[in-house]
């Protein structure tokens, strides 16, 4: 700005009226902003609602028990869910058992025991590195490893590690956020009674932790329960028509691990393929599954969110 | 207390040797855990060899047999045809392209409302607010896809009576909203961590919170903003439902998106659901298909970390 300029501007705006006028004009467009930015923050949640809305009234005609007692039919008004969500809460199981501990435990080691050298950097690198590979990935992963590598098929087992791996970050990210907020003092009062670093970590460390872990654990196996593309690279088959073995078996030892070997289908899977499907009718099924697996989901999302308030609020160091 | 007072006492009316080997035992077993640990985390950098590994060998019998001059020339893939063409571009002219609208409705609205948490909501409504905008992260991506299908293209084509029933541009408006969140929450991170001192000094100056936003904190936290974008790009490019389910299955080289075309994820997914012999040409390709993806995100990946990185450091 030139010097003659600026001198014509300070002559303007030495007249108080140009001076009210601005300050209106800008104080409008704080107001106007203000609502666009509130427009742009509902447009997610409006697109949420009219997703669940539009899901529910599509898929409304199959809200009833026998929807989850049937198996998959080829007429669409009897097909139902019952293979698709026992697969779902089986391939969960293995799901949990994988990642949590291994999660947890690669948690502990990176903020509790990792020394400060390129060793843990390459692990860190690695671990957040993994949470941005697209899911897909993780299902050819799984199709050369565990498949085809491994051998272990197209069985429940096998999707339940994918999705184990795929959860993995998740674990391990909220542990370590837990794991941060706990004060060096508890830890050095425990040291000074002699107890020793496992000591430190699993009577003090893990459970003052223990609410943020879990909020974590729920967040990524609401994640892993709606994951369709990398079960459907494994190559999850679309119609079941049988359950697995039951886990739980009449006689002694009363647990069996054949269900583990078995081919199933979970909820997802059997949402995109009834989606698909050229027959208009399938959609209401397709519908009806997707407001199911939006409910679950939200409600475990919910659930952790609420839990993570509660420490928030509880935990006052 | 009773208990704490005698412990220490019963341990020294022990001999020396035996309170040696209780030692050594204990330190055996803090040994063996922090070694258990270690290999857990070890986990991650194993998997991340083993997506490497076997994207490349599986990707290596591939290029045994397509050159890789073809591969990236060829404006046809169709792999599975009698006459078989192998050429990437229509698939990663189908995944720029979705990607592209993604971030056409993502940006605008991610950052402005990145701006608004940050500067304009008060404590109590951020407080209400992040956790819904991370429920809608938790939404699975089949749900949107069903959206994209059959909500938003029915309602497009009303709009654009010639629009095909699978098209690129429902599935990446669709996919724009499912991003929203992340960039507006990675945003609104790096405005955050602009010092309070920068905003006063607007103010006192006679700024109004827009002003002060626009052209003291948004400039500020451009790097951490600029690599919330570049990651969400990265999170486009490797969504696969809901193009998988709406933007449809054909590969076509065009970067129109009232077309339909196949992504590089759509391409897989398609091929993962037939039944391809384990070693034949097609099995393969969706490896390759697989690295040319991965090597995308992990860039997409690297630099928006490099990005995000660089700003922390400057306050």
């Amino acid at each position: 700005m030139t010097s003659e300029s600026l001198k014509t501007k300070v002559a303007v705006l030495e007249n108080l009226d140009v001076v009210r006028a601005m300050i209106r004009r800008h104080k409008r467009s704080d107001i106007i902003f203000a609502a666009v930015g509130l427009l742009a923050l509902m447009l997610g949640l409006l697109t949420l609602l009219t997703l669940f809305l539009d899901l529910v009234m599509d898929g409304y005609p199959r809200f009833n028990l026998t929807f989850f007692s049937e198996f998959p039919s080829r007429r669409a008004a009897n097909a139902g869910l019952l293979s698709a969500w026992v697969g779902s809460v089986l391939v969960m199981i293995v799901t949990f058992l994988t990642a949590v501990p291994m999660g947890v435990a690669a948690g502990l080691y990176l903020e509790e025991y990792a020394p400060k050298n390129w060793f843990s950097d390459l692990i860190e690198i690695n671990v957040s590195n993994l949470a941005g590979v697209p899911s897909i990935i993780y299902g050819l992963l799984a199709l050369g490893l565990f498949i085809y590598g491994l051998g272990l098929g197209e069985s429940i087992l096998t999707a339940g590690l994918t999705l184990g791996l795929l959860t993995l970050p998740v674990v391990i990210v909220s542990t370590r956020e837990a794991i941060r907020g706990i004060p060096v003092a508890i830890r050095e009062a425990a040291y000074a009674v002699g107890a020793t670093k496992w000591q430190v970590v699993k009577d003090h460390v893990v459970k003052y932790s223990q609410g943020g872990i879990l909020t974590g654990v729920i967040i990524g196996m609401s994640r892993a329960i709606g994951e369709t593309a990398p079960i459907i690279t494994i190559g999850a088959l679309t119609f079941i028509a049988f359950l697995p073995p039951s886990p739980i078996s009449e006689v002694a030892p009363f647990i069996n691990f054949e269900w583990l070997g078995s081919g199933f289908t979970v909820l997802p899977i059997q949402m995109f393929n009834w989606l698909s499907r050229p027959d208009h009718a399938f959609a209401t099924n397709a519908a009806a599954t997707g407001a199911i697996i939006i409910v679950v989901t939200l409600m475990m999302n919910g659930t952790a969110i609420y839990l993570r308030y509660k420490i928030r609020k509880n935990i006052k160091w | 207390m009773n208990s704490a007072t005698t412990m220490p006492n019963q341990s020294t009316s022990l001999p020396i040797s035996s309170r040696l080997a209780k030692n050594v035992r204990r330190n055996v077993k803090e040994r063996v855990i922090e070694l258990i640990l270690m290999l857990a985390a070890l986990s991650a950098v194993f998997t991340t060899f083993a997506i490497v590994a076997i994207l490349l060998y599986e990707s290596l019998g591939f290029f045994k047999v397509v050159s890789i001059v073809d591969f990236f020339t060829d404006t046809q893939w169709t792999p599975l045809f009698e006459d078989a063409h192998y050429g990437i571009m229509p698939l990663v002219s189908g995944t720029l392209t979705t990607s592209a609208v993604a971030l056409a409705v993502a940006v605008p609205v991610g950052t402005i409302a990145a701006i608004y948490l940050s500067e304009f909501a008060s404590h109590k409504a951020r407080e209400i607010v992040k956790p819904m905008l991370e429920l809608l992260v938790g939404v699975p991506t089949i749900a949107f896809g069903y959206f994209a299908l059959l909500f938003v293209t029915p309602l497009l084509q009303k709009m654009f009576p010639e629009l095909p029933g699978f098209n690129m541009l429902s599935a990446g408006i669709v996919m724009g909203v499912m991003i929203v969140p992340y960039i507006a929450s990675v945003a609104e991170d790096a405005m955050r961590a602009v010092p309070m001192s920068m905003r006063e000094g607007s103010y006192a100056m006679g700024a109004t919170r827009f002003q002060t936003a626009i052209r003291v904190v948004t400039p500020a936290a451009v790097s951490g903003i600029v690599a919330a974008y570049i990651l969400a790009i990265s999170r486009a490019v490797g969504e696969t439902m809901v193009v998988a389910v709406a933007a449809g299955q054909q590969p076509t080289l065009t970067f129109n998106p009232m077309e339909g075309a196949a992504t590089i994820t759509a391409y897989i997914v398609q091929v993962a659901m037939g039944d391809l012999p384990h070693g034949s040409i097609g099995y393969q390709s969706i490896f390759a298909a697989g690295l040319v993806l991965f090597a995308l995100t992990l860039g997409f990946n690297i630099i928006g970390h490099i990005v995000r990185k660089k700003y922390r450091e400057q306050y």
